[in-house]
Formats: C-alpha cells, structure tokens, sequence
C-alpha cells in the first residue's frame, strides 16, 4: 500500500462491505460459540427475529415513522432559523458582533440537560421532543453557517463590486451562492447530530418512538429488540446521508470535479 | 484629453502588533491620456497593486485623490472594469453567465445580455465553451473570460493587475497578444499593471517604472513601436534597446527591495 493513492469503486465497495461482514461475524462468534451470555448480547439471528416480532406484533414501523417525523421536524425548524441568521451573522458584522458571543456559550449548553426543565414547560408531548432536538442543533447551525459564509472569498467579492454589484447584490449573488455547498454539507451533518437527540429525548418521558422501544425493551432484558433499533436508527442514517449527499451533488454540479 | 487623474496619492498601512506604519506609496500623481494603454512596471511589493486597488475603489488613499473624467473615485464602480491575478469567476456561474454578471446586475433584458456575450466571448475565443463552468477551463482560458466579463460591462477605463501572472510563458505570450489586438480594435483606455519588462513594452504605448516601496513613479517611457504589434517585434532593435534601458532601471530597485526587511 502505497499513501494516498486511490483504489478503484468496485475495490472501495467490496472493502466497504466486507467490514460488516468481518463485525457480524465476530458477532455471530461470540453469541453462537458461548462467549458471551444471551442475557448481556443478543446473537444475529435472534436480533433479526425480534425485530420481526416488533414489526409484526408490536407496530414498531409507527415508531420508526414517529421518530422520524421528529427528527426531520426538529431539524428542519432550527435550519429555518438557523441558516438564515447564519447568513446575515457571516454577511454583517454588526450582527456578528451581537449574537455571536451568546451563540458561542449556548452551543456548549447539553441539550439532554434541558430535558427536565423542557418537560416542564412543555409537558412530554412532541413539542417538548422537537425543542430538545431543536436546541441541540439550532446554534451549531448559525455558528457554522456563519462561519461559512464570513470565509466567501475576498477577490470574489471584490471582483463582483468592480462589476457593479450592489451590497444586496453581493450577498444574493456571491455570499449565498458560493457558501451554499458547505452549507448543504453542514446541513448534512447536523441531521446526523439530530439523531443523536431524539434517541436521548425519547429514553425519557416517551410514549412512543425508537428511543421508547429501547426503554421498554431494557426493562425486559430483550437485548435482541435493543440492538434492531439500533440498527434501523443507523440503517435509516446512512440512506438519509445518501439522499443529503446525492441532492447536494445534484443542486451544485459546479462545486464537484 | 486626460481620462484618469491620479492626484498626490499615498497609502500607509498601520502598524500591526505596535510596529512601524509600512508606506505603501509616497506622494504619486500621473495622468492616463483617452485611449491610451499603461503599463505600471515595477519590482514586487512596490506598491503597484495598491495604487490600482485605489483606482478601481477598492482601497482608500490615505491622501490624495483620483480622479476619472473629472469626477472623484469614491469606491468601486461599473466605469472601471477590473481583471485580477487571482481567478476570480465565479466558480457556480457559466463561463456565459458569469460574463453577464454585471449585465444582470444593472437589470439589463436577458436577450441583449446574450448579444453582449456572443460578442465578447468571440473576441477572446471562447465561442463554443459558454455553458462550461470556470474549473473546466485552463488558467488562460479563464483569465480570457475574466477580460471578456470586463469588457463585456464597458467600462471607461480597464484595470488590469498582474493578470497573466500565473500563467506559463507560452501562454502569457498570447494573452498579450490578445489583449493588445482587442486594444487595437477597441482603444478602450488601459491600465496594465506588471512586473515582467517585456510584457510592459510589448503591449504599453507608456510604460511608468515604480521605486521600490514606498512606490513613487521614477520613469515614465513612451514606447513609439507602431500599431498592429506583432509578436516579432519583440526581437527588433528599437524593443532590445527599450527593453535594456528598463531593466536597468527596475535592477536598481529589485535590489533595493531584496535588502528591505520582510514585509508584514
């Protein structure tokens, strides 16, 4: 192996798929040889049977949809906000100067730990599940965003005020079109994040979910049912940043090659 | 009839970390003539591409003014066209929608903006490459479209700094010629800003030498080589002689700023 140097897509497939193969192995080694006790870890195949029975038996797929729907409610609320106060913080420097202090501290205030007081205010209903999702990625959102577009590059601008642009020109033409790439990958990003919230959300004062089927399924050891949602949380992950990072190669052909 | 008045124009940096203001340039005055085409040569850092920025509006004098058909230049505008160094298109544009940049800005109908660069893109020789973006092009193609979206808004004067800086030799060689051909043709009032001697000959019915920083002008050298210019004439007497007496002049002060502490 030489540093750097590609491999061909059939390889990076193969490679790709060949570690889960290598992870459900080892799986299936420790479960099925005795090495560790059902009780602590589920094999594969009761895994995939326990997940039947939740589709089956106990509507699971509502859950899945429910956690969804949060995910994707929560998230799109804080990029409505978020983004365009992004953008005016990284055009406008006074705006800057206003929010960024604040935004920089409660970036680092724990989403999770506002669940008590959210519940309180907000009961557990969604609204409650949608805020702790919404403070979790609304303030990564502006900062990074902000930080995308403060970075546009100088000459561009400079080159498109010698072509006549206007201030609001520069921002509608130059500032939005040239960050919006990074913006879509941040995006990208942060969905991931999202989901890390909802699960934590859910574990707590829930009635219906993924994160709620873990809880029940904790209370009855089932560590078959704990482990499938995982897996579908993850599966769902990876087809929803495949959708994200299809559409961004779709919308902005130029960024690529 | 003088186009562009640079009057008693200086700039000084200010100091950063407490240190010593740097100057930029000293007291510089000079007057571009209608149609005429300039070139400012003079060793790096000497302040060259500062005295341009001013001009195009997109750096403050510190004192002094500039002046573009007797009116002040307060900051950028659409009367002084400007290619730069670096590529500047605009990477999510079309090589034509990016030559209609300033056309749309100025709300101009969409079928006249084609018209416009139809017209420019053939100039330069970029006919058939209008729906590629910039990163498909080389360096010199996109340097051609850059002087093409210029053009294309009609300036009254084209500021020009350093442009074909980053290109290979050959290429260089027919950017020039390509630029002074559209100059021939057009005789829009040119300001051509270089470091490399011959390229200022070649193209320049003026060339003003700058003093190593703080940048002053210490020759002004009309070049009386008759138009069209073809690239032979780069190895004729009266170029060889031009060429000589300028690189003396530049030697004095590259030398000058090789002994300069780093700039900070």
């Amino acid at each position: 192996m030489k540093p750097l140097v590609p491999v061909s897509r059939v390889r990076k497939i193969a490679l790709g798929i060949a570690f889960f193969v290598v992870f459900v192995v080892a799986w299936s080694i420790a479960t099925f040889g005795g090495f560790v006790s059902k009780t602590f870890l589920a094999d594969p195949l009761t895994m995939l049977a326990e997940g039947w029975t939740l589709f089956a038996q106990y509507g699971f797929a509502k859950d899945v949809a429910v956690t969804v729907w949060r995910v994707l409610g929560g998230f799109v609320l804080a990029a409505a906000i978020g983004v365009p106060l992004g953008i005016a913080m990284g055009a406008y420097k006074p705006i800057e100067a206003f929010f960024e202090p604040f935004v920089s501290f409660a970036r680092y205030l724990p989403a999770s730990a506002f669940i008590p007081l959210l519940i309180l205010w907000a009961g557990i209903g969604e609204t409650q599940k949608l805020l702790v999702i919404f403070i979790g990625v609304f303030f990564q959102i502006v900062l990074m965003v902000a930080v995308i577009v403060g970075s546009t590059r100088r000459d561009l601008v400079e080159a498109a005020y010698t072509l006549g642009a206007t201030a609001s020109g520069i921002v509608r033409r130059v500032l939005l079109p040239s960050a919006a790439p990074q913006i879509a990958e941040t995006l990208r990003m942060v969905l991931g994040w999202a989901w890390t919230y909802v699960i934590v959300a859910e574990l707590i004062g829930a009635s219906s979910g993924i994160g709620h089927m873990i809880t029940d399924s904790q209370a009855l050891l089932n560590t078959g049912q704990i482990i499938f949602g995982i897996i579908v949380i993850g599966v769902i992950g990876l087809v929803s940043d495949f959708a994200f990072k299809w559409g961004n190669q779709r919308l902005f052909p130029w960024s690529l090659a | 009839m003088s186009k562009l008045v640079i009057e008693n124009v200086t700039r000084t940096f200010p100091g950063v970390h407490g240190g010593a203001p740097t100057e930029a340039l000293v007291p510089t005055s000079l007057t571009v003539a209608d149609n005429d085409f300039i070139t400012i040569l003079g060793p790096s850092g000497c302040g060259k591409s500062t005295l341009l920025r001013i001009i195009a509006g997109l750096d403050v004098p510190t004192s002094g003014r500039v002046l573009l058909d007797g009116v002040p230049v307060t900051g950028p505008s659409v009367d002084r066209g400007m290619v730069f160094q670096s590529y500047t298109l605009f990477p999510w544009l079309t090589i034509r929608e990016n030559v209609c940049f300033g056309l749309r800005e100025r709300g101009m109908p969409p079928a006249q903006q084609q018209e416009i660069a139809r017209h420019w893109l053939d100039k330069v020789g970029l006919t058939g490459f209008e729906r590629h973006y910039p990163k498909m092009l080389s360096g010199g193609m996109q340097q051609r479209t850059a002087i093409a979206r210029a053009l294309a808004n009609d300036p009254k004067i084209l500021l020009l700094d350093e442009p074909f800086g980053a290109l290979d030799n050959q290429t260089r060689s027919l950017m020039q010629e390509l630029l002074l051909s559209i100059w021939e043709s057009d005789r829009k009032t040119v300001l051509f800003v270089t470091h490399d001697i011959e390229e200022a000959i070649f193209m320049a019915s003026r060339v003003v030498v700058m003093s190593a920083r703080p940048g002053r002008f210490k020759a002004d050298v009309a070049v009386t080589i008759p138009h069209p210019r073809h690239y032979t004439v780069k190895t004729t007497p009266e170029f060889s002689a031009l060429k000589a007496q300028l690189t003396e002049q530049i030697r004095v002060e590259a030398i000058k700023v090789e002994a300069m502490p780093a700039q900070p």
